[in-house]
């Protein structure tokens, strides 16, 4: 295995949402590799999405390590963090979060204005074949279009890691494996790390590695020997 | 431009109600107060470039006859520069068609060439000929009060013989800005004029040939009047001179001055409330604006924008609505400013108009303006940009509810449903709550404020001319006349009743603050012309001692028991000092009263009267006017129903014009604040309310879930607003209150009314299109977003 570009220990995260303590993620021990696709499966609550927030930069844990390469995510500041998301993170999320005021191009386009050396908001939808739908705005565009609009925004700015919470979750199956087509298209092109939280058992078949979560821990690791290509995925 | 940039511009057009709303109230606040400093100052600007232009004289004085020649030792006097003197005289008019009597100032031109001193700017025709005794040049208000032009004639009874004059001419003087006939409270054009007349035809008529009996002189810059003053009584005292008067004291001065001091008062009164109030407004309503962005902040977070960047997002959309605000505010504060800059230089019959223009204005508006919408904006961010992305992405948990009874009562059982949600809610969020009911209750307050003048007015009017000025007519004697002429007059065809008035003028002096003022002695038994008291009921005076204007008594620093100083100006020129027994309420001028025998005794003088106030029989008008016409002892006469009349044309409809503007002003802060709290309330609560329609509810009900919180806060909020509305309208007359005039503080049930009726309305406004909203809320996109 090359060197992970995730490296998690004991990780941990405990919140108060209303007047409710919740267990979100209970120790937890993780690497995940350079250019691996992980998809991470289990039901509603498992710490999925707690696990993807903090690899991302958007959380921090309760307690535990989390490493990107050699980075300590756990200690940084607020202005640190951001930094870490801007240069290195890219997210897609269920509901696709486009600013409903910009047109696709311009959703790329905030991306790429604050990173180091993106790609032309063009070729990033051209990555995701909506090069013909660049200056369409989002109520204009269906579903699935919103959510590659939102891959591409992901990418343009050629992130280390691709982080994924349901990108397919609102979208119907034909819509959904054109999303996933992408997400490959890009791991494939760019060689970016792609974590891909899902309900869908069905998409764990494209996967390096499956992490099956209950209860705020990892209960169980498939390793896939072949990845299948989106096009063989029904669901 | 950026993308953020974009999506700045983008939300402004998608927000354009919500953003005009608000803009609205800053414009509000901003138009205010560019209107009411922007005509203050440019009639302030006017007056002194007319001063400036028309050389108005510094210091006044009138002699019975004073040879030409003592001009030369008055211009010696150390600090004078220019002197003009003339001959000025009080004469009743007999105008044809008009059968009130009328009266004029009569005034000399010099013969050759212009006057050093308050120069003429004609109107219309050109200057009498030297010589004439029938050629006039009349002031422009009296002709056209009259609709006279050149060739128009009239008649004047002077030095007692009826004459025929012939007007040439109109024109206007600095001096004469405010034409206030003898006796009179009021300006009337129709009943008091200004002529002038040849300098040469005017002496020979009053047998003043090489003679003067007014002077103006023009001080050096930085000279003393008191001196100049002192100086010139003691030239002229030999010659009938009357105690000298500064411009404080020249009626047409002290009454314009008076009237630029009320709308300098408004201005600096009512355009700062406005102001905060619109500023707390911003604040509140893009606090609630930016705080709905959460979400998208969130978002912004999570792209690796850093939170100095997303602050300077959010700057620049509340800085962008406050520009459009300023911008709005500036055009109609300027527009309406020129307007009511030129109905006063009408009013005033100012030749021209200086229009002064005022860019610091729009740097304290907007700077104000800005940082209030700033705050607000970043006491949203402050909350929002310290949550993590992750958290700031999600809609916030549930807000904790709480019972609001103990359990055992049941609520639900008292109230609907929908009742019990709003209660909850605005339980849940009390500083919301409390905030949202003082920016409608401060809407209502700011209303009250600009309506409440009307109703002091009409009360200031009921007090003087109701009960305490109540006779019909007065008449005014060009010289003081012996006691008889009481009787005299009391004879003339009408009259039902005549009391003897007697006016001394005086310098009254406590420490070092002294004003020149007039002591009016009254019979003790006074039944015309009353002194009333705070508690509106008559008072009467004392047998010896002083009474005087409680503002009178507020300025000298003295109180019933002092004493005072006094320089009488008349007769004998003493100086007494005298005890001050009473003080009293009144409306116009500072002045003392007392008993006219106490008051004869100090003057050490036989029983002489100034004038006599009169109770007419209305149906004896006419005879009684053409009587008094032919007395050639009688310097003008005053009328109480037509001072009324003209109180309301002049000095009410002033105030009640820029009372006006402001409620009208007032009325928009307020639409836009009720507007916007109920747009940002339905934001707020769309998903809920969405949920709602899923679950069966129909819109009607889904509408009154949220107009009944609406409702509720806007009617919580109307007492406070009035009390406040009252506090707001006591700091007004407090700062409108002058020499010349103040009001005592009234405000009518009516005015809380029309206040409350203007919110409510704004309010219910806002409810048709939150109605319309709702019709049109879209139930799968917003369930469809996550929870």
């Amino acid at each position: 295995m090359t060197h992970p570009v995730f490296t998690a220990k004991g990780l941990t995260k405990t919140y108060v949402s209303g007047e409710v303590r919740v267990h979100a993620l209970n120790d937890v021990d993780l690497e995940i590799a350079e250019r691996e696709v992980v998809v991470l499966l289990g039901p509603s609550g498992s710490g999925k999405t707690t696990l993807l927030n903090i690899m991302g930069g958007l959380d921090r844990p309760t307690s535990g390590r989390l490493f990107f390469r050699d980075l300590d995510l756990t200690d940084l500041e607020d202005r640190e963090l951001t930094k870490y998301r801007r240069d290195h993170v890219g997210f897609v999320f269920q509901f696709y979060n486009l600013v409903p005021s910009l047109t696709a191009s311009e959703n790329v386009a905030l991306v790429t204005e604050v990173s180091n050396q993106p790609m032309r908001p063009a070729d990033a939808l051209a990555l995701v074949g909506l090069e013909e739908r660049m200056h369409h705005f989002p109520a204009q565009l269906s579903g699935g279009e919103q959510q590659r609009v939102a891959i591409a925004r992901a990418i343009a700015k050629r992130p280390a890691v691709l982080l994924c919470d349901e990108p397919t979750g609102a979208l119907d199956s034909k819509t959904g494996i054109r999303v996933i087509e992408a997400l490959l298209g890009v791991n494939r092109q760019l060689g970016t790390t792609t974590v891909i939280i899902t309900h869908n058992a069905s998409i764990q078949e494209v996967a390096d590695r499956v992490l099956f979560f209950a209860d705020g821990r990892i209960s169980r690791i498939q390793k896939n020997e072949t990845r299948r290509e989106a096009a063989e995925l029904t669901w | 431009m950026t993308a953020l940039d974009i999506k700045l511009f983008r939300d402004v057009r998608r927000l354009w109600a919500q953003v005009l709303a608000v803009a609205l109230v800053v414009g509000g606040g901003v138009a205010t107060l560019v209107l009411a400093v922007g005509s203050h100052r440019s009639m302030e600007e006017t007056r002194i470039a007319y001063y400036e232009r028309y050389g108005f004289g510094d210091v006044f004085a009138q002699a019975k006859r004073a040879p030409k020649a003592l001009a030369g030792r008055i211009g010696e006097i150390p600090g004078v520069a220019a002197v003009d003197t003339r001959i000025a005289k009080l004469a009743l008019l007999d105008i044809p068609g008009f059968s009130e009597p009328a009266s004029a100032q009569f005034v000399s031109l010099p013969d050759s060439g212009e006057p050093h001193l308050n120069r003429l700017y004609i109107r219309s025709g050109r200057l009498p000929e030297a010589g004439r005794t029938d050629e006039v040049l009349v002031n422009e208000p009296f002709a056209r009060a009259h609709g006279f032009s050149e060739g128009a004639r009239f008649s004047a009874i002077l030095n007692g013989k009826k004459r025929e004059l012939v007007i040439v001419g109109t024109a206007l003087s600095p001096e004469f800005v405010y034409t206030v006939g003898p006796g009179d409270l009021m300006p009337d054009d129709r009943r008091y004029a200004i002529v002038w007349m040849s300098e040469k035809a005017l002496a020979g008529v009053y047998d003043l040939d090489g003679a003067f009996s007014a002077v103006s002189v023009k001080l050096q810059p930085g000279a003393s009047e008191r001196e100049v003053i002192a100086r010139l009584d003691a030239l002229l005292d030999p010659y009938g001179g009357q105690a000298a008067n500064g411009r404080k004291d020249q009626t047409s001065h002290a009454w314009l001055d008076h009237e630029l001091d009320m709308l300098n008062n408004m201005s600096r009164t009512l355009p700062p409330i406005f102001l905060l109030v619109a500023a707390f407004l911003v604040n509140l309503t893009l606090t609630r604006l930016v705080a709905l962005e959460r979400e998208q902040i969130g978002l912004l977070k999570a792209l690796g924008y850093s939170d100095g960047s997303i602050v300077l997002h959010y700057f620049k959309f509340v800085a962008l609505i406050v520009v459009i605000g300023i911008t709005l505010g500036g055009i109609v504060g300027t527009w309406l400013g020129l307007r009511v800059t030129a109905l006063f230089g009408d009013f005033f019959h100012f030749p021209f108009l200086v229009f002064a223009t005022a860019p610091d204005l729009y740097v304290t508006a907007g700077a104000l303006s800005t940082a209030a919408a700033a705050i607000g904006a970043l006491r949203a961010l402050r909350e929002v940009v310290k949550l993590p992305p992750a958290v700031a992405m999600q809609p916030p948990a549930p807000p904790v509810y709480r019972r609001l009874l103990p359990a055992s009562i049941q609520l639900d059982q008292i109230v609907s449903q929908p009742t019990l949600m709003m209660i909850r809610n605005i339980a849940r969020h009390p500083v919301r709550a409390a905030f949202t009911t003082l920016g409608m209750a401060l809407a209502t307050a700011i209303l009250v404020v600009s309506l409440f003048t009307r109703d002091t007015m009409e009360q200031l009017i009921d007090v003087t001319y109701f009960l305490a000025d109540r006779q019909d007519a007065t008449i005014g004697f060009s010289e003081k006349r012996i006691e008889n002429v009481v009787e005299q007059v009391s004879r003339l065809p009408g009259v039902l009743a005549a009391e003897p008035f007697r006016e001394v003028p005086v310098r009254i002096r406590h420490g070092n603050v002294e004003r020149r003022i007039t002591i009016s002695g009254r019979p003790a038994d006074a039944d015309l012309r009353r002194i009333i008291d705070a508690d509106l009921r008559p008072v009467a005076l004392p047998e010896t001692g002083l009474a005087i204007s409680s503002m009178l008594g507020h300025i000298l620093g003295v109180g019933a028991g002092d004493t005072v100083e006094l320089d009488l100006l008349e007769g004998a020129r003493r100086t007494v000092t005298m005890p001050i027994v009473a003080t009293v309420e009144d409306y116009f001028g500072i002045r003392g009263m007392m008993d006219i025998e106490a008051l004869r005794k100090l003057m050490r003088e036989a029983p002489v009267v100034n004038s006599v106030n009169l109770s007419l029989d209305e149906n004896r008008k006419e005879d009684f006017y053409a009587a008094v016409k032919s007395m050639p002892t009688v310097g003008g006469v005053a009328l109480q129903r037509v001072s009324l009349a003209n109180f309301r044309k002049t000095v009410a409809l002033l105030i009640t014009t820029m009372a006006s503007i402001y409620t009208g002003l007032a009325a928009v802060i307020a639409f836009g604040m009720v507007y916007n709290n109920a747009r940002i309330s339905l934001s707020e609560r769309a998903r809920e309310l969405a949920s709602l329609r899923v679950l069966g509810f129909t819109r009607g009900e889904v509408l009154r879930i949220l107009l009944l919180e609406l409702a509720i806060l806007t009617l919580i909020a109307q007492p406070p607003g009035w009390l406040m509305g009252y506090g707001l309208a006591w700091v007004m007359k407090t700062n409108l209150a002058g020499e010349l005039m103040r009001v005592r503080l009234v405000v009518e049930h009516s005015t809380y009314v029309i206040a409350t009726s203007v919110v409510v309305l704004a309010a219910v406004a806002s409810a048709a299109v939150i109605r319309e909203r709702i019709d049109k809320l879209d139930l799968v996109a917003v369930l469809k977003t996550r929870d």
